[in-house]
């Protein structure tokens, strides 16, 4: 047989020539992804973690230097905790209110008016436009002088503010961006809203239940999975934000959008210090593993599984 | 029933008597009033959310001197079209969009064919460790690339590939461990009688995922098509890492770079923003409903 295993795993594979033959088909199958994890994905992590643990700047040969990376990270690098505080500054200001307004715009459009696929579209748009050229769209209506959300608070007194050029309504603007793209959040909302069985709401009708009663004992229940679902998704992506600030801000003003990412991007290609660079990759692979983690290990407490709780009762 | 969203709470405690009367007036009137705050919600919510996209549009069309002016022009005296015309000139940017679409184009194919036989294989065929094999791959999906961009970057170095499209384009042909789940969900779906007429009859492995599953799966397919489309026309890093040629530069880094050129000419930024932004724009409505069902698929179904 051709495959470069075969003999090993004929004590494993099932005895007749027919699961044999699929067998077989299956792992040739699965050949483009086996090798792409391999090549792009186990092998670089694996070399990533090594270079993390050496003082590698691209020149000359990499020399293990233990926990020394992770030690200046910690005691030594003020750069590091400034790009851990506005990261985690920022997705503690984005996380809640996106998965808030992202449920209450799903809720809206889950309501049957005419038009309403019309305003799902409109509202869904922003979220897949992004990139460098959204970031420079943004650029713009954040201008302090000409910009037009300066303008807009204008109409209800407000002095105009540097969005862009002070490091704390920075991370503000940065929100506000985030929330524009809401609705990618919401169509996950909205799906979940659907696959909700309309008899759980006839039935709770009946029982005389008022409509606030059935949102609390039935929709909110009902949609916990799809919340873990967005919050997990949006806490991967938001850790890892680079491109509106690589675009808008280069991480500043005074080091105010100097994310986590983005830290890691200018110690690899500016100073050059892949090692280090490396080490804080992991850092950051640590943090979202380890908050992911936390957001599972509660799920059990909130979130609801309608097929797995028919079982036990 | 089907407006128990938008009616208010039933007056169950009422009296009978004035409930039966007073039901019918209340009822409608409650509905009317919802229906008018739905709307006006709406309505209140797109204005806010397009007022970025207006804002880009008549700014591209402004003159310089339109632009700068306080306090702001909602819209432009007149329009000044010779903004899209100068991105054109002072800029490479028909040969940025032609790049971009030739990466996005060769990236689609290769997510495409990986993607699909790598789905196939977990969808439908039966082996010892598909399951773990599987976890792991879905596992992968939480790997930041950060982590691996180093040693992506001193391998495609040793290769020789610095500023050519090779680093983007040879991975897209390896099965996306995101691209796969969506399209093993959607393989998932397919019934099984199909499968075993077609292996009575002969019919190879190969055959039934070429001849069967990607005909059926085609709605899938556009769709992860769809989503690649976006990421390959949006992605900023690995262009910024890999290209140095401004003659190789796909659209993201294009206006990247014309942004540090022209930074105070906010008319040509806004014009060649709008002009990255066209493409995502109508394939978005071209296509809009499947690319929703896409979402649908991975976020409940999964």
């Amino acid at each position: 047989m051709p495959h470069p295993n075969g003999g090993n795993l004929s004590m494993v594979l099932p005895r007749s020539k027919l699961a044999r033959r699929e067998a077989l088909e299956g792992y040739i199958f699965l050949l483009p992804w086996v090798l792409g994890f391999l090549a792009f994905h186990f092998g670089p992590l694996l070399a990533s973690l090594y270079l993390g643990f050496t003082n590698y700047r691209g020149s000359t040969a990499p020399q293990w230097i233990g926990l020394e990376n992770f030690q200046r990270m910690f005691a030594d690098d003020p750069l590091f905790w400034q790009s851990l505080k506005v990261t985690v500054l920022y997705a503690v200001g984005f996380l809640p209110l996106g998965l808030v307004i992202g449920f209450g715009i799903a809720l809206l459009m889950n309501q049957k008016v005419p038009g309403i696929t019309l305003f799902r579209t409109i509202y869904y748009l922003p979220s897949v436009m992004t990139g460098v050229a959204v970031a420079i769209l943004w650029q713009f209506v954040f201008h302090r002088e000409y910009g037009v959300l300066n303008h807009l608070i204008g109409f209800f007194g407000a002095e105009p503010i540097a969005w862009l050029n002070n490091s704390t309504w920075v991370l503000v603007a940065f929100v506000i961006m985030g929330l524009w793209g809401v609705g990618g959040g919401m169509i996950v909302y909205l799906a979940g809203l659907q696959a909700i069985p309309t008899e759980l709401y006839e039935a709770a009708g009946i029982d005389g239940a008022n409509s606030w009663q059935r949102f609390w004992a039935i929709t909110i229940p009902m949609m916990t999975p799809t919340i873990f679902f967005n919050l997990v998704t949006g806490l991967i992506a938001t850790f890892q934000i680079f491109t509106t600030a690589y675009i808008m801000t280069q991480g500043g003003p005074n080091y105010g959008t100097y994310f986590f990412s983005l830290n890691i991007y200018y110690t690899t290609f500016r100073s050059l210090r892949l090692g280090y660079a490396s080490a804080l990759a992991w850092m950051l692979f640590i943090l979202i593993m380890t908050l992911t983690l936390l957001v599972f290990s509660t799920a059990r407490r909130w979130v609801y599984y309608a097929g797995e709780k028919a079982e036990t009762a | 029933m089907s407006n128990w969203t938008a009616s208010s709470p039933p007056t169950a405690t009422e009296p009978i008597r004035t409930q039966r009367t007073n039901r019918g007036l209340g009822m409608r009137q409650r509905r009317l009033i919802g229906l008018g705050l739905t709307y006006a919600l709406l309505l209140v919510g797109t204005a806010v959310l397009m007022i970025p996209f207006f804002w880009m549009i008549s700014t591209s069309l402004k003159s310089l001197d339109e632009v700068y002016i306080y306090p702001i022009q909602w819209i432009p005296s007149q329009l000044v079209w010779a903004n899209y015309v100068d991105v054109f000139v002072k800029v490479p940017f028909a040969r940025y969009l032609y790049n971009s679409a030739f990466i996005a184009f060769v990236a689609i194919i290769g997510n495409l064919l990986g993607s699909s036989l790598a789905a196939f294989s977990f969808a439908r065929l039966r082996y010892p460790g598909k399951l773990f094999l599987f976890v792991v791959m879905l596992s992968t999906l939480m790997v930041p690339a950060w982590v691996t961009m180093i040693p992506h970057f001193m391998l495609f170095k040793w290769l020789g590939w610095l500023d050519s499209y090779l680093p983007i384009l040879v991975p897209a042909f390896f099965a996306q461990p995101f691209f796969t789940f969506l399209l093993r969900q959607f393989f998932l779906g397919i019934p099984l009688d199909l499968e075993d007429a077609a292996r009575i009859d002969g019919c190879s492995s190969l055959g039934i995922y070429w001849r069967i599953f990607l005909p059926l799966a085609r709605p899938a397919l556009i769709t992860v098509a769809i989503f690649s489309f976006f990421y390959y026309w949006n992605d900023l890093l690995y262009p910024l890492i890999y290209l140095q040629s401004q003659d190789k530069f796909p659209v993201a880094m294009g206006i990247a770079t014309f942004r540090s050129e022209q930074y105070a000419n906010f008319a040509l930024m806004m014009a060649a923003a709008t002009l990255a932004l066209l493409p995502m724009l109508i394939v978005f409505f071209l296509a809009q409903r499947l690319f929703i069902q896409g979402v649908v698929i991975t976020g409940v179904k999964g």
